[in-house]
């Protein structure tokens, strides 16, 4: 069950906008590909980052993937817990999962997220 | 045999894994469950209840004949013709310049019958090796690993799932050693050998027959809390035992004596054998590198190829390395320099951008409880 009112990238992350703030994390999908997570390491609070690119990484027992910024600004906070409890991208990918949030620098680059139905088709295709 | 540009081949158990829900994966030219629920649930099911594998990917050849102890022991490193039957022994083939071709186990099922089980990603080069050391020896060469099917169990509670299963006597039936009998009703070989780090049986039968030997076995052991296990179980689970796996820590660039394998090298047997000139000169010359357990002390998980590193000279690499679910911290296996390979040595490991401390210990990272089991090794 993929939440309706997020935004998706083609890495398989989501978007919560709310106002000029991004929450960030990978979607069910994501962590069910890649297994138990164990290791998050995340992007220093005050980094700036660009849109799509790498600025933390998500290992599981088997694999390491990247993590890339669905959009680009400040990052502003990230999700402390996941350093002890790395579990959560795989127990609650949408809620207590999450990773980052981030300033967004500008509002247009929103356009470079997928919908709802544009992610399902991606994952219905994998 | 699987060629590597073959379509991988399936396990006699295939339909069982897809309707368990298991995801494949391709592994030494065979399609393999590497996890049905999750690798870390798996691993924990395997160190406090009890694991079913299906391992018919492993090769089994067989060795029969007036000539085959004598023979053997020209092939291997060790001394087949020592073993009593119904024992095994742990083995090595190697090229004759002294690399490990592959590890091995070799079972003595008759005065001249053994059966020599080989990894699936080198089961086709072991048995054309074998055919042409053995080649001139009064014996009969029988690759059946197309044939044969394995099902492990493995656990603590791995004896008291199998036991009402089988007429044989498991209590008898120590550590490295097998016999043959029944399971579910069909005709197997039962061994008391595995790589996970506890005790539990592998049960070889005939492909036609596996399938409910596994029934059998998850049957008999679900309400026990067995589970199905995969491969990526299987490999966090040798890890954590300091068990070697061919391609990462072992292979042609690397000698047994490296590897902290020297003991199956028996250099004191008579005879000629093949690599033996090569392993003396590597025995005298001693190791160019060695094999070590690394905890990582700092934040990351060291993987296969990453660098090792003692201030600004590269010293190793890592073989293998994960998140043990057992210890909770990182862990790996690496060759290094042999002046760095002491306990306690602190290195760096280069983990992407970063260098990431972590400290040479002694391996097994894991042991199993004392008396979990009746095996007398």
């Amino acid at each position: 069950m993929v939440p309706q009112d997020l935004r998706y990238t083609k890495e398989h992350e989501w978007v919560r906008i709310e106002g000029d703030l991004a929450t960030v994390g990978i979607t069910d999908f994501a962590a069910e590909q890649l297994g138990d997570v164990v290791f998050v390491d995340l992007p220093e609070v005050g980094r700036t980052v660009a849109q799509f690119a790498a600025v933390g990484v998500i290992e599981s027992v088997k694999a390491v993937s990247d993590l890339f910024a669905p959009v680009g600004g400040d990052v502003v906070e990230t999700n402390a817990e996941l350093t002890s409890k790395p579990e959560l991208l795989n127990s609650d990918p949408f809620g207590k999962g999450w990773m980052l949030r981030i300033r967004i620098s500008d509002p247009t680059a929103l356009d470079g997220l997928l919908d709802l139905t544009a992610y399902e088709a991606l994952t219905s295709e994998a | 045999m699987a060629q590597a540009n073959d379509a991988p081949l399936a396990t006699p158990l295939a339909d069982r894994h897809q309707a368990l829900g298991a995801r494949m994966v391709e592994f030494g030219g065979w399609m393999m469950p590497l996890q049905y629920t999750g690798i870390i649930e798996e691993h924990r099911a395997v160190r406090s209840k009890a694991g079913v594998f299906d391992l018919s990917h492993m090769g089994e050849l067989y060795v029969e004949g007036p000539d085959a102890a004598a023979a053997l022991g020209y092939a291997l490193t060790t001394e087949p013709a020592n073993l009593k039957v119904g024992r095994a022994q742990y083995s090595m083939i190697c090229w004759p310049e002294g690399g490990v071709m592959d590890d091995l186990i070799v079972y003595r099922l008759d005065d001249e019958r053994f059966m020599v089980v080989a990894n699936a990603s080198n089961a086709s080069v072991v048995s054309d090796a074998l055919a042409e050391r053995l080649a001139g020896s009064h014996l009969i060469l029988d690759d059946r690993s197309l044939a044969t099917g394995l099902v492990a169990i493995q656990g603590p509670l791995a004896q008291a799932i199998l036991a009402p299963l089988t007429g044989l006597a498991l209590p008898d039936l120590p550590y490295y050693s097998i016999a043959q009998g029944d399971v579910a009703g069909v005709p197997a070989l039962v061994a008391r050998t595995g790589y996970t780090g506890e005790d539990g049986f592998e049960v070889i039968a005939d492909v036609a027959d596996l399938g409910r030997v596994w029934d059998a076995l998850l049957e008999a052991g679900t309400p026990l809390g067995a589970v199905p296990v995969g491969l990526g179980a299987r490999d966090t689970l040798r890890l954590e035992a300091g068990m070697p796996l061919y391609g990462n820590e072992l292979g042609p660039d690397t000698t047994p004596f490296e590897a902290g394998l020297g003991r199956v090298v028996k250099l004191g047997k008579e005879g000629d054998f093949v690599g033996r000139a090569a392993l003396e000169k590597a025995s005298a010359d001693g190791p160019r590198k060695l094999l070590v357990g690394l905890m990582v002390r700092g934040r990351g998980i060291a993987r296969h190829g990453y660098e090792i590193f003692l201030g600004d000279r590269r010293i190793g690499v890592v073989t293998s390395g994960t998140q043990s679910p057992t210890l909770g911290q990182p862990i790996a296996m690496a060759y290094v320099t042999p002046s760095e390979a002491e306990p306690g040595t602190i290195v760096d490991v280069g983990i992407r951008d970063q260098r990431v401390s972590a400290e040479v210990v002694p391996m097994p990272f894991y042991r199993r409880p004392a008396k979990t089991t009746d095996a007398r090794a």
